[in-house]
C-alpha cells in the first residue's frame, strides 16, 4: 500500500474545463456536488483506502523563527499567494494507478449544469520512511 | 447494564481512591483500567453489586501498578487490606472532582479531556474518537493533564464557573462518531445541577436541553444546515422543551441573573414560537441586552444585530451591523441576510460568497454557498423577465 496526497486549488491549478464559480450554479447543483464529495470519501472508507481529508480556509499566515527569546514573525495574511490549497484528501491505494483513477473520479464531481467540473487535482506521493524490501 | 449506567459509577469509585490517600493521577489511571475491564467482561451478567465491583477491582489495579512486588508489597502496608466501602463518599467528593478536572492552569482541551474520562467515565479511546484525534494523542493530552492537576490542582481547584465552561464546550462539540457528546455534556451538567445550589448551572442545563429539542431540524440527513425560518418543527422534542423552561424559570425566579440563563431565555423564546412568523424577537432582542451586561462578546452584539433585524426591520438591522467589528465571523452572513431582506438581491448574492469563503467550518460553508446561488438564481431570473 502507499499514500497519496490529492490536493485541491482555490488558486494555482489550470483552469477546469467546467469553470463556472460556484455561486453562479444553482441551489441543487451545489447540493449535488457537496454530495458527490460526501459521497466519494463515504465509499473509500468502505475499501479501506481513505486516510483522511479535510478543507482550508483561504486565509493564512506565514510564521518564521525570529530568534531566541523573541516571539516568532508573523506576517500576513496573505490572501494573494499565487498557489492557495483549498483542501485535501489523503489515500492509502495499491498502486500508483489506482490513485490516478480515484484521482480522476473525483474530479468529475458536479458543477453548473450538473456536468463534472473536471478541475485539476494534484497527486502526491507521500515519502514516508518505510524502507521497500525487496527479496 | 448500560454503559452510561456503568460510566455513572466512575466519579464514585475515583472518589474512594482518592479519600484512601491515592495520589490523583495514579487513582485515576487504576478506575480507567478497571472501568476497561467491566466494559470486557461483564456483558449481560454484570455483579450484583458492580459499585462495589469497581471500586475493588480499581483497588487491585492500584497495588497492581507497579510489577515489583517489593512495591505491591509496600503499599498493602502503607494503604492496609482494601479501600473502605462502607462510607460511601458524599456529594461534595464528586463536585470535588468536576472542580479538579476544570482547573484553571489546564488548557481548555485538557479540561475537557479530563473531565469526560475522570467524571464521565469515557475510555481514551472514546474520547479521541469524538475529537478525531489519534489514541496515543489522547492518552498523552490526558496524561499531561493529570500530572497538572496532581501538581497544582489540590491546592487550586476550579470552581463552577470553570466546570461549567469545560461542560458547554462539550456540549458543543454535538456528536461525530459513536460518542454523542452532547449527551454526555447534558448527563454531567446534570449531576453538576444536583450537586451544586448555583441557578447558574441549571440556566446552562437548560440552555442544553433547549438546543438538544431542536438538534433534530437544524440539519437535513445528508448534513446541510436547516435555517431557524425553515426548521421543521414538528420535529423538535417538545418535552425536552417543557423540561427545559420548567428548570429556566425556576432558576430564573431566584433572581440571580447570570449569562446562561440569559442565553437559555433567548433559547426558550425560539422554542416557543410554534411558527417562525410568531417568534418574540422583541424580547429576545431585550435578552441579548441582558446577556451583553454578562458577557459582552463581539458574537453576541452580531447576534443581537440578527434579532434587532427580525423585530425593527431590515434597515434597522443593517444600522446597528454597522457597529460591528467586520471581521467578527458570521459578520458577511449577517449582512448578506439583512442586504437580502432589505431587497438588495446584489450585494446580498456578492455577501452570501464571501460569507462561503470566510465560513468556519465545511456545513456553514455548504450553506452560504447555496444562499448565494440562490440569490444569483432569483437575479438572473428578474433580469430574464425584465
Amino acid at each position: 500500500m502507499a499514500k497519496y496526497l490529492l490536493l485541491k486549488h482555490y488558486r494555482g491549478a489550470p483552469d477546469a474545463v467546467n469553470n463556472i464559480p460556484m455561486d453562479q450554479w444553482t441551489p441543487a447543483e451545489v447540493d449535488a456536488h457537496i454530495r458527490y464529495m460526501q459521497d466519494f470519501a463515504t465509499r473509500l472508507e468502505g475499501t479501506g483506502e481513505f486516510v483522511s481529508g479535510d478543507a482550508l480556509a483561504p486565509t493564512g499566515a506565514w510564521v518564521r523563527f525570529a530568534g531566541a527569546g523573541k516571539p516568532p514573525v508573523v506576517d500576513g495574511p496573505f490572501a494573494e499567494t499565487k498557489d492557495l490549497i483549498a483542501g485535501w484528501m489523503i489515500i492509502d491505494v495499491d498502486s500508483y494507478e489506482r490513485a490516478v483513477e480515484l484521482a480522476g473520479e473525483l474530479s468529475a464531481a458536479p458543477g453548473a449544469g450538473g456536468n463534472p467540473i473536471h478541475e485539476w487535482l494534484e497527486l502526491r506521493p507521500f515519502l514516508g520512511w518505510q524502507h521497500t524490501i525487496t527479496e | 447494564m448500560g454503559d452510561v449506567e456503568l460510566r455513572q459509577l466512575v466519579p464514585k469509585a475515583l472518589s474512594v481512591l482518592v479519600r484512601r490517600g491515592v495520589d490523583f493521577a495514579t487513582a485515576e489511571d487504576a478506575v480507567q483500567t478497571a472501568l476497561i475491564r467491566a466494559l470486557s467482561t461483564w456483558g449481560n451478567d454484570p455483579p450484583v453489586d458492580p459499585q462495589g465491583w469497581l471500586i475493588t477491582v480499581a483497588w487491585r489495579s492500584f497495588l497492581d501498578m507497579t510489577r515489583s512486588d517489593v512495591a505491591r508489597r509496600d503499599r498493602e502496608l502503607r494503604f492496609g487490606g482494601g479501600p473502605d466501602t462502607g462510607a460511601p463518599p458524599s456529594a461534595d467528593d464528586t463536585l470535588q472532582l468536576y472542580f479538579l478536572c476544570a482547573q484553571p492552569a489546564l488548557t481548555p482541551s485538557s479540561a475537557v479531556a479530563l473531565t469526560l474520562r475522570a467524571v464521565g467515565g469515557l475510555t481514551t479511546r472514546q474520547i479521541a474518537q469524538a475529537y478525531l484525534v489519534p489514541e496515543a494523542t489522547m492518552a498523552q493530552r490526558i496524561s499531561r493533564a493529570k500530572a497538572t492537576v496532581s501538581r497544582v490542582g489540590l491546592d487550586r481547584p476550579g470552581d463552577v464557573a470553570t466546570v461549567m465552561r469545560v461542560l458547554y464546550l462539550v456540549f458543543n462539540e454535538g456528536y461525530s462518531g459513536d460518542i454523542d457528546l452532547a449527551a454526555e455534556a447534558i448527563r454531567l451538567t446534570r449531576q453538576l445541577a444536583a450537586l451544586s445550589r448555583d441557578p447558574e448551572v441549571d440556566g446552562l442545563l437548560a440552555l442544553m436541553l433547549l438546543h438538544d429539542a431542536r438538534r433534530q431540524s437544524r440539519t437535513r440527513s445528508d448534513g446541510a444546515l436547516v435555517p431557524l425560518a425553515e426548521q421543521d418543527r414538528s420535529l423538535w422534542d417538545t418535552d425536552l422543551i417543557a423540561e427545559g423552561v420548567a428548570i429556566l424559570q425556576t432558576a430564573l425566579a431566584r433572581d440571580q441573573l447570570g449569562e446562561y440563563q440569559a442565553q437559555a431565555a433567548i433559547a426558550a423564546l425560539h422554542a416557543d414560537a410554534p411558527r417562525f412568523e410568531d417568534t418574540d424577537w422583541v424580547q429576545i432582542v431585550e435578552w441579548y441586552g441582558e446577556l451583553l451586561k454578562f458577557a459582552d462578546t463581539p458574537i453576541t452584539r452580531l447576534n443581537r444585530v440578527v434579532a434587532i433585524g427580525e423585530a425593527d426591520g431590515a434597515p434597522a438591522g443593517l444600522a446597528a451591523l454597522a457597529d460591528i467589528d467586520a471581521n467578527v465571523p458570521r459578520h458577511d452572513a449577517v449582512a448578506a441576510h439583512l442586504h437580502e431582506r432589505n431587497g438588495e438581491l446584489e450585494a446580498a448574492a456578492r455577501l452570501y460568497a464571501t460569507a462561503a469563503l470566510h465560513a468556519p467550518n465545511l456545513a456553514e460553508r455548504g450553506h452560504q454557498a447555496r444562499q448565494a446561488a440562490r440569490v444569483n438564481a432569483l437575479l438572473r431570473h428578474d433580469s430574464n423577465t425584465d
